[in-house]
Formats: structure tokens, C-alpha cells, sequence
């Protein structure tokens, strides 16, 4: 454990991002030894993925640490959740909307369109990094559905055969760009 | 904005008198010292922001700035109209004419033919679909027309980020009155008289709960907002919100003061960004004029409330695991006794609220009893809000008196069936509700009657079914939810459900032999009684009311291998009809196995043993020869 965190922290980039996880962590003023030290560990974790993109060992060992309590714990929480992941996203991470009104609408053919085109599927990154998809419950869109989201972009109302390829292309382009 | 501390009852009796103006002419009779001549309210919901309902209002601005109009005429975001479906809305008061899917080009049109012109953009008016007529008044739209507003009053009305148009809209004054009028006690008696029950899925009379987080004495209290709106289909709690966040903290500050909390939570998705950041804003707002912090109005109450985010678990809605989720950890839920009234977060008393019924309660103090005690039915109070969403004309947010039948909610207000085909069935209730079929479209509905009917009230989504929907891929689909959003702490929930997913899935492969009927019942009812929380006691709910209702639908998948609405893969098949077959080839050509064949110019066949169902032919065939069957 101690080797991953060394490595984590010879890079620039990721110490300046531990760095700002701290400063949001010191914000709390948290009891370390109060009964009540984990009530901001999920606000703390959405932060984290904020910065870090995901929630990898080395920064739930941080955590943990900072919070005074055991490493599981976190990990625990980690994956309970759906909003948080251990593995790295896409660029562009494409989140198709599997609500009951998008589910009724054909949402499953636009994710398998999603699937059929990036050659991936749900819950995994291309190997360029560029995309990544992943299925969320509801976004409370239903008057656009099926509603697709990329990135903080919503895509309403979408029709198979078609619209998923001509999304898709924007990002392309913007990439050879 | 800086925002001036109002110190007492009558302090805010005089600055709802100094800020009655902001409302000018958006309310019923209006205000003769209105600041402008006239005002254009753009939706800033969810639905219509995706739909560049921000660029509209960027628009509008700049074309009433070239026209020399801004001194006469506002241009405000409010929050949701309700009316999805033809978002994004534009509504120009007083005048009342309200314009639908509107886009930022239009801006130019509604500036210089209605603003400048005074006449009217008839394009972007609501056609109605039956008789090609326009209508362009929103109080005159079918949609609107039989509703009543109580949770959603000011959504669509207020700018959400500025708290003195809460103020002008009778904001703070239910509070001030609990604060100055009324002791903790009359407060909860007064709220036991209103007959309010929870609006999340239980039903629970609100007045109980607090009674019961009352009687237990304790130093420190809470009181919870839930606003973890995960049934997948309803969106009300997302859009009161977004649209009135302000009466969701009043509500919860007379709360506090009838229980005995100082602090409270509001539980919010992390899936709803623009909610959180209103919330955020109205809360800051409430902090500076008073209406949080230490001693509230001069009362010598304190009160203040805080945002705990949700991260994408739907358990979390029931309210054990949402204290165990506030409290950093898993969202499992707990037994219960102890309720959480008695031992709640933290072991202390503790009352949790949804946001809807939280929005009623202002309404309900300063107008009245009788007032709303006179809407809704016998044991069933008020108003509640549905999401319509589905195979239904008009996709949106509607909120009717209980007792309103779904016939009217779905063929008046909601404008029948999309496409003109034929209604099936209407799922309320979530994943923990049932269907409600063509028989029962007539049943007031009451927390009561959608019980003993085999749903439920649930958060209130009302998902549309049309003959195109396969009843057992949709109770599939909702265990399917549930499998993944079980949290596995009890045996029924996490292996039960998951059997009765094989199940389902053997059926829609055609693979289930012929007593699994029985199978399914007997095990959906053992996985009810002996869950742990309400997700698990309820998941089998959707199963077992689809078996209960299309007992026929499943029967052909079982025994005939047919899935009358084409929707089971494994159970369909492509067919080429001879007749219709020209051999132009464009199926053969397309097909990703190469199991089409035949000569050009002559019909084609299908090899169905290596037909992979994938669909493509049926949608390259320009000539309706390709059947499913």
C-alpha cells in the first residue's frame, strides 16, 4: 500500500491534486476521534472524483487516513454507491438514462447502438480514452425521453438508427481536431 | 444581491408589503405598482435548460434591449411548468398567451410581433391535437384545466434564486405565524387537523410522525428533508426544488420548531445538479434575511439547514438507509422499532419528510384548514403531483385533487395515447408498484384504492403503457432494478429477487416450463413478508400485479412461445412474405450473419437457424415485406 501512494506521489500533477483534496478535507474541521468523523465522507468522496476523474486505492487509503478510519470502511461506501467508480472514465463518459419512461421509449436500442458503435460495453472506456459508457437510473428528464448525457450535455428525445452515430460524430471530430 | 434581515412577524408583514410589486403581473388580479408593463417568464427546469431554454432567455434579452423595451419589459427564468412535453415554454403575463417549444430563433418573432406588435406568434402557440385548434391562453389548455397547484403554486410563477419573490408570493408568513401564534404542540395538532400524509410512497399522516419525533425528549433532534427522488419516472420532487426551493426550508423550519430541532438535512440526488445549486442559493438567501440561523423573527428559535448528498443508490429512499447514508456509511436499512423518530441520526429523535409533502405545508398554514381540507377525498387530503410520462401525448408534470380518476389524468389532461394507439396499462408506484389496467381507469384515485387495486401511491410516477409494451419485459425490467439496487444485507431481497429474475428471463427466452406461474407467485410472496425494508418487501410487486392482470400475456409466452408485442427477442421471428418480396437485395446485402438468400428479382428466405434477430432487414426493407411474427 505504502509503495502505490509513493508512486501516486511522484507525479506533479497528482501531488497538486492530493493537495486540493486536503484543502476541501481541512475545510470540514473534522472531530478525528468523534463518533461523528464520517458524516462528510461521501461529500468528501464526490469531491475527490471531482478532481482525481475516479476513486483509485491510493486515494481511498488518503481518505481514510485523513478520517481517521479504516481503509475498508471507504471502500465499502465506494461501492455501495453507483455514482462512484474505481476505474477511470472516458473523456467524454456517455450515461444512458435507463428510467422506466426512457426504458419505454427504446432506450435499450440507443445504448446498444452506443455499444454496437464504440465497440464497448456499458461500463467500459475505449482504449483510446476518449469515451466511456455507463447506465444511470432515472435523471428525472422523462419529457425528453430516451435521454442520453455526455458529460454535463443532455441529448433528448433520441431515434434509433441515426442520432446515436451523428452525436458520436461531433465528439469524433472535435478529437481529430 | 444584498439582502436585508427581517427581525420580526410584522418586520415581514412590511417587506411582503415592499416587494408585492415583484409579482406585478403574474399573480390572479395583479399588482397596480408593478415594475414592468409586461413580463416574459422562461422555464428553467431540467427538460427545458437541456432544451436551450438559457439561449432563449439570452435572446429575449438582446432583442427587448434593441427595441428599446427594457425598461418595460422583464425577462425571467422560472421553474418547471409541467408541460414537458412541448417544452421549452415561454409564458408572456399579463397577457397570459403561452407560447410552446420555442426555440432561441423564435426570441426575434415574440419580441417584435407580440412585445412590439402586440399581436401574437401563432406558430409557436398550443395547437390542440383533436380539432387542429390554437389556444393561447395556458389557463384555457386542457393540460392545465383541471389541475390544482398547492405543491407546485409558485413553480413557474417565482424566480427560484431570488427570495423575495418567495416573499411576494405569501412566503415565510406560515412560518411567522407558527413562530409568534403557536406553541410545538398546536402547531402538530394543527397539522393532524390539515390531514396531510406523506407524499413519498407511504402515505403516513404527517401530524403522527411529528407527534411521535415530539414526544421523545432529547437535547438535540433533526429533522431530514428526503429529497433522494429515485423511482425511476417521477420527477416532482427534482421541479419543486428547482422551481420553489424556498417553501421546502420554510416548511422544514416549522418542523423543527414543532418538534424541537435546530438542524436539519436536506438528502438531495447527486444526479440533480441544478437542484442542488438552487437549493444552495435559496439557502444562503434564507440565511441572510433571517429566516435561518439564531433566533429566528425575533423568537428566540434557531434554526438552520444543511445539504448531505446522495450518490446514486436507490435504497437510500427508505428512510433507515438514508440516516445510515448521512452518516457516512452504506445505505442499509435498519430494523425498525427503533423508528427513527425515537432513534434516528446520530441515535437521536429524528423526522424525515419528503419534499412534496414538505411544499404543501406553508400552503396549507396560511390558507387554512377548511380550504384544504375541502380538496381531495375523505381519508385522502389535498393534492398530489403525478410525472406522466411513457406512451402518453402530454409527457409532463400534472398535480390534481386524490379522487381525480386516472381516465381523466390520462385521457384529459394528458391527452390520450401517443401515436392514437391503444392504452394497456398505467404502472404507478416505481419498482414497488403495480399496474393498473383498462378495468380500474375509472377508480378515484386515494392511497386506499391504489392498494387495494394492487399498486401503489408510490412518489408518484404514472408510467403510460401502450399495446407495443410487453408486460413481462417490463416486470423484468423493474427487477432488474432492483437486483442491482438491492443492498444485499437480507437473504429474500438479494437471492429471491434474483431467482425471479431467472424466471422472468426463462420466460421471455421461451425456455420456462409450465408451472412456473405458481413458482413465481409462491416466491414473490414469501420475498414480501420476510424482506427487511420496503424495497424488498415491495420489489415483487410489479411481477406479481402483471401476472395478476395480463395472466394471458404470460401464458402465450409460456406455453404458445409468442410475445404478442414483438418486443422478447428470442420469441419473435423475421419472416419474408413471398408476395410482397421484390429481390431487391437490400436485405441480404445488409444482414450481419449473410442467412438471407435468394436470387435478384426473386423473393428472399430467412435462415432462421442463424438469424440473430437483429432487426436490420425489417428496417432496410423499403417494400413491407418483412413480418415479425
Amino acid at each position: 500500500m505504502e509503495k502505490a501512494i509513493d508512486t501516486c506521489e511522484q507525479s506533479g500533477v497528482a501531488k497538486e491534486m492530493f493537495e486540493k483534496l486536503d484543502m476541501f478535507i481541512n475545510s470540514f474541521e473534522i472531530d478525528t476521534n468523534g463518533t461523528r468523523r464520517k458524516g462528510d465522507l461521501i461529500r468528501i468522496l464526490h469531491r475527490a472524483q471531482q478532481i482525481f476523474g475516479y476513486l483509485p486505492e491510493e486515494v481511498q487509503i488518503h481518505v481514510a487516513r485523513k478520517l481517521n478510519v479504516h481503509h475498508s470502511e471507504v471502500s465499502g461506501v465506494i461501492s455501495f454507491y453507483n455514482y462512484f467508480t474505481t476505474e477511470p472514465r472516458g473523456k467524454h463518459n456517455i450515461s444512458v438514462c435507463m428510467g422506466t419512461a426512457c426504458f419505454v421509449k427504446g432506450a435499450d436500442k440507443i445504448l446498444e447502438e452506443f455499444e454496437k458503435e464504440l465497440g464497448i460495453k456499458a461500463g467500459q472506456v475505449t482504449e483510446d480514452m476518449e469515451f466511456s459508457i455507463n447506465i444511470v437510473r432515472c435523471i428525472g428528464a422523462c419529457g425528453l425521453a430516451p435521454v442520453v448525457t455526455i458529460g454535463e450535455k443532455v441529448f433528448g428525445r433520441l431515434k434509433p438508427g441515426g442520432d446515436v452515430k451523428k452525436i458520436l460524430d461531433q465528439y469524433r471530430s472535435e478529437v481529430a481536431e | 444581491m444584498k439582502l436585508e434581515k427581517i427581525e420580526s412577524f410584522d418586520a415581514l408583514k412590511e417587506r411582503f408589503e415592499a416587494v408585492r410589486h415583484l409579482l406585478g403581473s403574474r399573480v390572479e388580479g395583479g399588482d397596480p405598482n408593478k415594475q414592468y408593463e409586461r413580463e416574459v417568464l422562461v422555464c428553467g427546469g431540467t427538460g427545458c435548460v437541456s432544451s436551450d431554454s438559457f439561449k432563449i432567455i439570452e435572446n429575449l434579452r438582446l432583442e427587448i434591449d434593441a427595441c428599446g423595451l427594457s425598461t418595460k419589459v422583464q425577462v425571467l427564468k422560472t421553474g418547471c411548468f409541467g408541460f414537458c412535453e412541448k417544452g421549452p415554454i415561454v409564458l408572456i403575463q399579463p397577457d397570459n398567451v403561452f407560447y410552446v417549444q420555442v426555440t432561441p430563433d423564435d426570441a426575434a418573432d415574440i419580441v417584435r410581433q407580440h412585445l412590439v406588435g402586440n399581436g401574437r406568434v401563432v406558430r409557436l402557440l398550443y395547437e390542440e391535437p383533436l380539432l387542429k385548434k390554437k389556444i393561447e391562453k395556458s389557463r384555457d389548455i386542457p393540460f392545465y384545466k383541471k389541475q390544482i397547484r398547492i405543491a407546485l403554486r409558485n413553480c413557474g410563477v417565482i424566480n427560484p434564486e431570488n427570495i423575495l419573490e418567495y416573499i411576494a408570493a405569501d412566503g415565510f408568513q406560515a412560518l411567522g405565524k407558527c413562530l409568534k401564534e403557536l406553541t410545538g404542540p398546536q402547531v402538530i395538532d394543527f397539522m393532524k387537523k390539515s390531514g396531510l400524509r406523506g407524499r413519498g410512497g407511504g402515505g403516513f399522516p404527517t401530524g403522527l410522525k411529528w407527534e411521535a419525533a415530539a414526544r421523545f425528549a432529547s437535547e438535540e433532534k433533526f429533522i431530514i428533508c428526503n429529497a433522494d427522488e429515485g423511482d425511476p419516472g417521477a420527477f416532482m420532487d427534482r421541479s419543486i426544488l428547482e422551481g420553489d426551493p424556498c417553501s421546502v426550508l420554510e416548511a422544514m423550519t416549522i418542523a423543527g420548531y414543532a418538534i424541537g430541532a435546530s438542524v436539519g438535512y436536506v438528502y438531495i440526488r447527486a444526479e440533480y445538479p441544478l437542484a442542488i445549486q438552487r437549493l444552495e442559493i435559496a439557502i444562503e438567501q434564507a440565511r441572510q434575511i433571517g429566516m435561518l440561523g439564531k433566533n429566528i423573527m425575533n423568537s428566540g428559535f434557531d434554526f438552520d439547514i444543511e445539504l448531505k448528498f446522495g450518490a446514486g443508490a436507490f435504497v437510500c429512499g427508505e428512510e433507515t438507509a438514508l440516516i445510515q447514508s448521512i452518516e457516512g456509511c452504506r445505505g442499509e436499512p435498519t430494523t425498525k422499532p427503533p423508528f427513527p423518530a425515537e432513534s434516528g441520526l446520530w441515535k437521536v429523535p429524528t423526522c424525515v419528510n419528503n419534499v412534496e409533502t414538505l411544499a404543501n405545508i406553508p400552503a396549507i398554514f396560511t390558507r387554512g384548514l377548511d380550504w384544504f381540507t375541502s380538496i381531495g377525498t375523505d381519508k385522502s387530503k389535498g393534492t398530489k403531483v403525478f410525472a406522466l410520462a411513457g406512451k402518453i401525448n402530454n409527457v409532463g408534470l400534472v398535480e390534481v385533487p386524490m379522487g381525480t380518476t386516472l381516465r381523466e389524468i390520462i385521457y384529459d389532461i394528458g391527452g390520450g395515447i401517443r401515436g392514437g394507439r391503444e392504452f394497456k396499462a398505467v404502472q404507478t408506484g416505481g419498482p414497488s408498484g403495480g399496474c393498473i389496467t383498462k378495468e380500474n381507469l375509472d377508480t378515484p384515485i386515494t392511497y386506499e384504492n391504489l392498494t387495494a387495486i394492487g399498486s401503489m401511491m408510490g412518489s408518484g410516477g404514472m408510467i403510460v403503457m401502450d399495446d407495443s409494451d410487453c408486460m413481462v419485459n417490463i416486470s423484468k425490467f423493474y427487477l432488474e432494478f432492483t437486483l442491482e439496487e438491492s443492498c444485499g444485507k437480507c437473504t429474500p431481497c438479494r437471492i429471491g429477487n434474483k431467482r425471479l429474475h431467472e424466471m422472468l428471463t426463462a420466460i421471455t427466452e421461451g425456455k420456462a416450463d409450465k408451472d412456473i406461474m405458481q413458482r413465481l407467485s409462491a416466491l414473490g410472496e414469501t420475498i414480501k413478508k420476510t424482506s427487511l425494508c420496503g424495497l424488498g418487501q415491495s420489489s415483487p410487486n410489479p411481477v406479481l400485479s402483471t401476472m395478476k392482470f395480463f395472466k394471458d400475456e404470460y401464458l402465450e409466452h409460456i406455453i404458445d412461445h409468442k410475445c404478442r408485442a414483438g418486443v422478447c427477442k428470442n420469441l419473435m421471428q423475421y419472416v419474408i412474405i413471398s408476395d410482397k418480396c421484390v429481390g431487391c437485395t437490400a436485405c441480404a446485402r445488409n444482414c450481419p450473419q449473410n442467412c438471407i438468400s435468394g436470387k435478384v428479382k426473386q423473393p428472399h428466405v430467412i435462415d432462421q437457424t442463424k438469424c440473430i434477430k437483429c432487426g436490420i432487414c425489417y428496417q432496410k426493407c423499403k417494400f413491407g415485406a418483412i413480418e415479425i411474427r
